[in-house]
């Protein structure tokens, strides 16, 4: 087991915030609680579990982890439940928090919040989403998934598909694939594409990538199909919505087209894009994808909070 | 009668100049730098004629001395901005504006969907210079800004 860790008390507020040593240990405590559980690590220790939008996995994960480590939960799953609803700002629910828990995850509607509560609280806190910025556990738990997939993050191709300009998954992947040499393939519709800001980064670090409008352009070429959703509640309209949604669709057809290694990712929920018929396939791995969540959130739990895993 | 040799805005025996700035800026580097607090004169010239800017503001503030981290603020409205330090009438020490590598409270962020639109929190913005623009990245949303980009600046009461 592991026993040097330098995550004592930081936050993880952002991908950019980790190193690839940071990103490489994660991975490494999770892949060793995904085979050796360990029940008492966290007994004792309280996660306040602060959701202001909906979530499911992210959320349930969270709590899991937690309580499959010894530890206990408290919370909210939505903000209006809250004293958000009376008015109280963000900073002074956070600092509630803080006397009640050792450890807060926040996902909240809007970009900085989560920034916002780790200045405000002297305990960890992670983001586990905020608005359409950033969702680094999610990365973290994609990078998993694709190392225990291929082995080794290094020097492979990855398509990013649907909605790339509101989806923060995205944003936080491309921006974790600086650290091992990936090749990025973009595909959407033209209204949702990649953000010029993220593509901006992505040069300035050396990231290669390319635009595409459709899969059969990239199929053949890449080892990873990362599927994401239309997100209709981005958009400002109903109308504006429906005219991209089944823009880009994955079918078993389609799919003979890529490699016989190819996996297809998605941080779920799915709506049309990958129709339930890929399930069956060898190439479908989003369900372990979300099972991996655990296992990832669990050893940055176990990494902010403990000074030594064994 | 006005000769080139008459100074629009009168000399100051002690306190700060702030030249060279962009003409119609002043009153906003007033709100930057706090100036309406100042219990002591502030002379203030707004579209001087300037042989380099064409034209140009200035600010002449009494008996402060204006430090350099305070001026750098104003880097983003008068980049180009000279201060002179001033003591007997006399010019003792004089510098040019440099950006700073944090810019705090004075800018709003255009993320609309940045926390600090919703909640009373204060700005952050760091400086990115490596490319020809320099540009702002917010602390919060991590959105980046042109400099031109910035519309709105914070006004204190």
């Amino acid at each position: 087991m592991i026993t040097e860790t330098t995550f004592l008390s930081r936050d993880l507020i952002t991908i950019d915030s980790l190193s690839k040593d940071d990103i490489i240990q994660i991975l490494d405590v999770a892949a060793e609680l995904k085979s050796n559980p360990q029940p008492n690590l966290l007994q004792g220790q309280i996660l306040a579990s602060c959701f202001f939008e909906p979530s499911t996995r992210t959320r349930l994960s969270f709590e899991a982890a937690m309580h499959r480590l010894g530890g206990s939960v408290i919370g909210f799953s939505e903000g209006d439940i809250t004293s958000t609803k009376k008015g109280e700002s963000l900073k002074d629910s956070m600092k509630m928090m803080e006397y009640y828990s050792d450890i807060i995850v926040i996902r909240h509607p809007l970009a900085g919040s989560a920034q916002c509560a780790a200045d405000t609280v002297s305990i960890p806190v992670v983001n586990a989403g905020d608005g359409s910025n950033e969702h680094p556990t999610q990365t973290l738990l994609d990078l998993f998934t694709i190392r225990e997939c291929y082995g080794s993050l290094d020097e492979l191709s990855i398509a990013m598909v649907g909605d790339l300009k509101h989806g923060r998954t995205v944003h936080s992947l491309a921006r974790a694939c600086q650290h091992f040499n990936i090749r990025l393939f973009f595909v959407s519709p033209a209204s949702l594409e990649m953000p010029k800001y993220v593509c901006d980064e992505l040069r300035e670090k050396g990231v290669k990538y390319s635009f595409h409008h459709t899969l059969e352009e990239v199929l053949p070429r890449v080892d990873i199909l990362y599927m994401t959703r239309i997100q209709e509640e981005r958009f400002p309209s109903r109308e504006s919505y429906e005219q991209v949604k089944d823009a880009i669709a994955l079918t078993p057809e389609l799919l003979k087209q890529g490699k016989d290694q190819l996996k297809v990712l998605h941080p779920l929920p799915r709506l049309s894009e990958i129709p339930c018929s890929i399930d069956s396939t060898p190439h479908a791995h989003y369900f372990q994808q979300a099972e991996n969540g655990l296992y990832v959130r669990q050893a940055l739990l176990v990494l902010l909070l403990r000074r030594e895993l064994c | 009668m006005l000769t080139k040799e008459t100074l629009v805005v009168a000399a100051i025996k002690h306190g700060t100049v702030i030249d060279h700035i962009p003409a119609g800026k002043a009153m906003r580097i007033t709100h930057i730098l706090g100036l309406y607090c100042h219990q002591k004169q502030i002379s203030i010239g707004i579209n001087l004629p300037s042989n380099i800017l064409g034209r140009k503001d200035l600010i002449k503030v009494e008996d402060r001395e204006l430090s350099a981290e305070e001026v750098n603020q104003i880097a983003i409205v008068a980049p180009d901005a000279t201060i002179s330090i001033v003591r007997d009438f006399e010019i003792t020490k004089k510098f040019k504006i440099v950006l700073p590598d944090v810019i705090e409270s004075i800018v709003q962020c255009t993320n609309q969907q940045c926390i600090t639109n919703h909640e009373s929190i204060e700005t952050v913005f760091f400086v990115e210079q490596q490319r020809k623009m320099p540009r702002l990245r917010c602390k919060y949303c991590n959105q980046l800004t042109d400099l031109p980009d910035i519309q709105k600046f914070r006004v204190f009461s």
